[in-house]
């Protein structure tokens, strides 16, 4: 009965969304539920620290100058080593990331020599006001890991004048 | 007419007009559930348990958004025209039965059935405030100083005046069935048998007319996004689109009822259950329960229908409306009578010679389509 064809493609049209409702939804719950990020993900940048709780940061704005947004802006003070912040000469004293200019590119990642920045997996930005936008090097740096002390440290002299460490390559 | 009887039409207005507009707002809600768990998602679940005072939240938002007006709108027209379009979708079911006179209650004194109105032309009165509607949605569009909008106005008149001739004539075919044009005349006249069982291809020419008058999917071309940016309403906000809006679904609401009356046995209880406990007649307050169930269903259809199947073109509607179904429903309507007649005059069984040459008149039609479609097919090649 090839006439009546049409009308069954209909009815298998009906059959189709009808089936579909007994399947699971696919919906993810956000705010309870939340999905992995995958590896490579680039969300909110996170300053580094060294096991002892030395910043990695060096103050030198090369991701400033590797960011074409033009979202960074970097100050740099000297070290002492009653005050020490980094290895070697220098630290960031000021460090902020606009994040309404921000395009989350991860050049400033490949450009830091001591691997301090990293584009980390929080995605959950928010603010309501436009210098709210702007993150202070506070809300960047990572709390300092456990058996480190915070920064600013008092360290016996001539045992941190190499600021940029032996890196790994990297793998992801 | 004494002022008992005038207070008494008041409330049972008020409330039922409350109902619908109740109704309503859980039928967007229902609709969007529905439509999700089709497209195997989860919908609204997060203003209250299950969501179910979105549509509260989605009201209060609608009454606070700014009353938007074009500059060169018709003041008048722009703000009546929600109203126009709202009135007859609350007012045609006036004459609907939700239950039997059995149910009837004692309330201060007097018997309070279950319909407003018990009008011997109630089919009638459908028929006309039907079409009273699109009024308001022609209106709607004209005023708003808009070519989607006057498009989508056009669009729908015309599509309301191709299936109005196939939507009554499919009317027809019950007042000849249940030989009255009151409806609780017709709804009692299917304690036998419903009227859907006896006349499929006159239902189912129901359901599609109703559709379009509606303008639901797959008729919904006076408010087709992708073509109209949304029709008639494109440049209404706030609470006057709620009103269009609220005119959409309750009109989806009246047909259901109506197409249960005319076509499922209304408050009566299904055919096979007639003499168990079930029946109407033994418990009569069963009969607005069924009422809802038919209901219910109904509007699941619609959703179901909106979720499958696309949109169909313009001319296509058209061609449809004038070339199929209303040559089909006229056939109907003389295939019923002509059963009828047979039925009175020569033996009752003769009455089961009406579904039979009902689904064999669809037949036909749908051959005549499946040929013109495949000559056109050739044509091309």
């Amino acid at each position: 009965m090839r006439v009546l064809e049409p009308i069954v493609e209909l009815a298998r049209g009906l059959w189709t969304t009808l089936r579909s409702m007994a399947e699971k939804p696919v919906t993810v719950q956000y705010p309870e539920q939340k999905r992995p990020v995958k590896p490579r993900f680039r969300g909110r940048h996170v300053l580094k620290r060294y096991e002892n709780g030395l910043e990695k940061c060096i103050g030198c704005a090369l991701c400033a100058a590797a960011c074409p947004a033009d979202a960074i802006f970097v100050e740099s003070s000297e070290n002492t080593d009653e005050a020490r912040y980094s290895p070697g000469d220098r630290y960031a004293s000021t460090y902020e990331i606009n994040m309404l200019r921000c395009i989350y590119c991860g050049f400033c990642e490949d450009a830091c020599p001591t691997e301090a920045i990293v584009l980390g997996d929080n995605y959950e930005l928010s603010f309501t006001d436009r210098r709210e936008a702007i993150y202070p090097k506070e809300m960047l740096l990572e709390p300092a890991p456990p058996g480190g002390a915070p920064t600013p440290q008092k360290t016996e002299p001539g045992k941190f004048t190499r600021s940029v460490p032996e890196m790994k390559d990297p793998a992801d | 007419m004494t002022l008992a009887n005038v207070i008494e039409w008041l409330v049972k207005g008020l409330v039922w007009v409350l109902v619908l507009l109740g109704g309503f707002a859980y039928l967007t809600y229902y609709e969007r559930r529905a439509l999700a768990r089709i497209q195997v998602r989860i919908g609204p679940n997060r203003a209250g348990p299950w969501g179910l005072l979105q549509p509260i939240a989605d009201a209060i938002k609608l009454i606070f958004k700014e009353e938007f007006m074009p500059a060169r709108a018709d003041k008048l027209l722009f703000t009546l025209a929600p109203i126009i379009t709202l009135t007859p979708a609350l007012v045609i079911t006036a004459v609907v039965p939700f239950g039997p006179e059995s149910a009837s209650f004692q309330l201060f004194g007097r018997t309070i059935t279950w319909y407003i109105a018990d009008l011997n032309v109630g089919v009638l009165y459908i028929m006309s405030i039907a079409s009273i509607a699109v009024y308001g949605i022609v209106l709607a569009g004209w005023s708003s100083n808009n070519k989607y909008a006057t498009l989508g106005g056009l669009r729908s008149t015309a599509q309301m005046i191709s299936y109005e001739l196939a939507l009554g004539l499919s009317f027809i075919a019950v007042i000849v069935l249940a030989n009255s044009t009151r409806l609780l005349d017709i709804v009692e006249a299917q304690t036998g048998m419903w009227f859907a069982v006896l006349q499929p291809v006159g239902f189912v020419i129901f359901l599609i007319a109703t559709l379009a008058e509606v303008n639901r999917a797959p008729f919904d071309m006076p408010e087709a996004e992708q073509e109209l940016a949304a029709g008639y309403h494109s440049e209404y906000g706030g609470m006057k689109f709620a009103l269009l809006f609220m005119a959409e679904y309750d009109k989806m609401i009246a047909i259901c009822t109506i197409a249960a009356s005319l076509f499922l046995g209304g408050y009566r209880e299904p055919w096979f259950l007639r003499d168990t406990v079930l029946g109407v007649n033994q418990t009569p307050w069963l009969g607005p329960l069924y009422m809802f169930i038919k209901v219910f269903v109904l509007l699941f259809g619609m959703i179901w229908v909106r979720a499958t199947w696309p949109r169909i073109r313009y001319d296509r509607l058209m061609a449809f409306g004038w070339k199929v179904l209303l040559p089909l429903s006229l056939a109907l309507v003389f295939l019923t009578s002509i059963g009828i007649l047979l039925a009175e005059q020569v033996n009752p069984l003769y009455q089961w010679l009406i579904p039979l040459a009902s689904l064999a008149a669809g037949f036909i039609a749908i051959l005549g389509m499946y040929q013109t479609l495949r000559r056109k097919e050739y044509a091309r090649a």
